[in-house]
């Protein structure tokens, strides 16, 4: 790749639960059937780390036994208990150690006692650093918080935290108040390729009629290579009709992501961190109508979102 | 605007042009393609750095004829700060060559047939310069009544008719403040005489230089050689030649023998889309064996030993499954695929769907033609064209793509 930055590659086990209709999982590992031919293919914990170890990136993520938020009963139980289980055999088979970081990722479903049991498993291990998982599914986002602020809590404070699948700025926010550093997401690009900006507001639909005569740029405060040679004019005139508009699109919203990434780490080292959440706040919901979970989560979070918020009834 | 002939090789001839923007070039010159305004692939800020010549492109006026695009573009104050191509030669071209073909039947006295991006319809005069004159390119082609070569005696002389007189409608309506930007349109693709009479018409114009068109639609090469000298002859030797339809290396030569300053070419990017690489070689130096090839071909990739790469298929399940091959696409290629990537990765980007691999090759394809074409400059500089053209048409071969895979494919040069 010709890469000099930073490395992350996962295990594979998300595949697990996308497609699942063609996965069988035992003790052993995962049995896909390769969408390609057809022919079944094995990836055990040896198998994933030792792929890992050979693409050599600086973080690999552990093999777990993921199960989407909106299953229940046993299978939670069952899944929580094989991820420990097999965070043994990737340690055991990681070949990389003083060269590669590997990630355990904390299972458990929306149930907090099997949380719990996951968490200690794994902090017992002393792992360079943790993954939640298992979240960014079907699940509400009362419950996804509530999951995320439990982790963090029981996770160690002097090691990363790597909530897996977040990408949309608001869940991050909240999820950096709760005490998460890393997220990874196919959001942005994905949302560009469908004519959506990421903008401080919130989504511009750069698809809709009201664009075409549009000729701000995508995001007054950006200062990305779009923002500072394209109007939303011309960008509507380019999305879903050249491949350019989706490249101009995407590259915007990284460059988005990547300043909000910068004001949160820069907010919280001086010392501003609420006052950064609070007009956060403000720019996406002008009309004060914020989420109850966004309001509860930053309770527990320790922030003051008060001024944020009118009451819908009043 | 100013162009100054500077060197000669036989017809073929080196110029400088000085826009009247300030940017100086010299001819023959790669106009690359855009669509909208934009490279198709290569991300726009990358465009001023990909090669010390990559400052001319491409645009077709009629991706601009409705709104909102049409709005847009006035708006905006022209073409050049839509795209945000400030310090780029933008120059409009009313065919459309990645787009459909022209169809030569319908036409009337009020305007020719285009595809747009609601269907084919009649652009008239007024609207293509008004248009023109939105767009504000740096030069600009009259709108032609081009046919292909089959059509019967009675159309092709109303083509050049058509064409003459909408030559002087488009000049009437052209923003004076502009200048002379104009490259007015030589048509007559069927018969020698019309041919003569289309040029000799528009060699009277008060006009910047000429617009040759016409070819590219399945003519014999001969043929078209008779009708580029043809029509030349009865150009000025010190205005603009300008040639649409014409983009392969083959075509190239033979338009630039013919005295021909500018092509807009999509070979670089027909390369592309088939996954495939631009390897010629540029220097009549290089024996003919490919002294960069570390792969020796086989007997059953039914490739004859000595064969010089012209292309390289990166599809190919060989680079995955027996050799990795960690060189350049270009070994020495100085644009910024070779310098950073390999052979083996842009076949991996290629098996993983990805995007990148076809802005990578897009790049370098791009940077290999201007290459072409400076050689080709070189050449005629040297006064040593016509045997720069001769070594590069014998030491390629039309079935010139190296299979690496289980199948040989041939793709055509146009």
């Amino acid at each position: 790749m010709n890469w000099p930055r930073a490395l992350l590659t996962d295990s594979g086990g998300f595949q697990m639960v996308s497609l699942l209709h063609l996965a069988d999982i035992t003790e052993e590992g995962v049995t896909f059937q390769s969408p390609v031919d057809g022919k079944p293919m094995l990836l055990t914990p040896e198998d994933s780390i030792q792929i890992q170890n050979k693409i050599g990136a600086d973080i690999i993520m552990a093999l777990d036994d993921v199960v989407k938020t909106t299953t229940t009963g046993p299978r939670v139980e069952e899944a929580m208990y094989r991820t420990l289980r097999w965070i043994d055999r990737c340690i055991a088979a990681h070949s990389r150690p003083h060269e590669q970081n590997l990630f355990g990722i904390v299972q458990g479903g929306l149930d907090p006692q099997l949380r719990d049991i996951c968490l200690e498993g794994l902090v017992a291990r002393n792992l360079p650093g943790y993954a939640i998982g298992g979240l960014a599914g079907g699940e509400g986002k009362d419950a996804f918080w509530r999951v995320v602020a439990q982790c963090t809590a029981g996770l160690p404070e002097d090691k990363p935290r790597y909530v897996m699948g977040i990408g949309f700025p608001l869940d991050i926010v909240v999820c950096t108040a709760l005490g998460a550093d890393m997220y990874d997401c196919v959001y942005p690009t994905r949302t560009a390729r469908f004519g959506s900006a990421l903008v401080s507001e919130g989504v511009l639909r750069l698809t809709h009629a009201a664009m075409a005569t549009d000729y701000r740029p995508l995001d007054s405060s950006c200062t990305c290579m779009v923002c500072k040679r394209y109007t939303r004019a011309y960008l509507h005139t380019l999305v879903t009709k050249e491949a350019m508009g989706s490249q101009l699109v995407s590259y915007h919203n990284i460059s988005h992501m990547m300043q909000l990434s910068r004001n949160l780490h820069s907010s919280i080292l001086e010392g501003r961190f609420p006052e950064f959440v609070q007009s956060f706040l403000q720019k996406q919901f002008p009309k004060g109508d914020v989420p109850d979970w966004v309001c509860n989560a930053m309770d527990v979070a320790g922030i003051d979102i008060s001024m944020c918020r009118i009451p819908q009834s009043a | 605007m100013e162009f100054t002939v500077r060197a000669c090789s036989g017809h073929g001839r080196v110029g400088s042009l000085r826009l009247a923007s300030g940017l100086e070039f010299e001819t023959p010159s790669l106009l690359m393609i855009t669509r909208r305004g934009l490279p198709v692939v290569i991300p726009p800020e990358m465009l001023m750095d990909l090669h010390p010549d990559s400052r001319a492109c491409q645009f077709t006026p009629m991706h601009f004829l409705e709104d909102p695009l049409a709005a847009v573009v006035a708006k905006a104050g022209g073409v050049h700060k839509l795209a945000s191509l400030t310090g780029f030669a933008m120059v409009a071209v009313a065919r459309d060559s990645l787009g459909n073909e022209i169809a030569g039947e319908e036409a009337s006295n009020l305007g020719a047939s285009f595809e747009t991006s609601s269907g084919r319809r009649i652009v008239g005069l007024e609207k293509y310069m008004e248009v023109v004159n939105a767009c504000k390119p740096d030069l600009w082609v009259s709108l032609p009544d081009e046919v292909p070569h089959w059509v019967p005696e009675k159309r092709n002389r109303e083509s050049v008719d058509h064409t003459s007189q909408w030559l002087d409608h488009c000049l009437s309506l052209q923003h004076a403040e502009h200048g002379n930007r104009c490259l007015g349109v030589v048509v007559g693709a069927g018969s020698l005489e019309e041919r003569a009479r289309s040029a000799e018409q528009a060699a009277t114009r008060n006009v910047a230089g000429f617009s040759l068109a016409g070819f590219g639609l399945g003519e014999d090469v001969a043929q078209r050689g008779f009708h580029l000298e043809v029509a030349i002859a009865k150009l000025p030797n010190d205005k603009l030649r300008h040639v649409c339809g014409l983009g392969s290396p083959e075509e190239v030569l033979q338009a630039v023998g013919a005295g021909i300053d500018l092509l807009d070419s999509t070979y670089p990017y027909m390369l592309t889309k088939e996954c495939l690489a631009m390897t010629f070689p540029l220097k009549m130096e290089v024996p003919l064996r490919n002294a960069d090839r570390d792969m020796q071909p086989t007997p059953d990739h039914g490739v004859a030993s000595g064969f010089s790469l012209a292309k390289v298929n990166l599809r190919s399940a060989t680079y995955g499954g027996g050799r990795i091959d960690e060189t350049p696409l270009v070994t020495g290629c100085k644009c910024y695929t070779c310098k950073r990537h390999t052979k083996v990765y842009i076949n991996q980007l290629l098996n993983s769907n990805e995007t990148l691999a076809q802005t990578l090759l897009e790049i370098h394809n791009t940077y290999h033609y201007l290459e072409f074409f400076k050689a080709i400059r070189e050449s005629i500089k040297a006064d040593k064209f016509h045997e720069f053209r001769t070594w590069f048409t014998s030491q390629r071969q039309e079935l010139g793509v190296l299979s690496l895979g289980n199948i040989p494919r041939v793709v055509s040069c146009n």
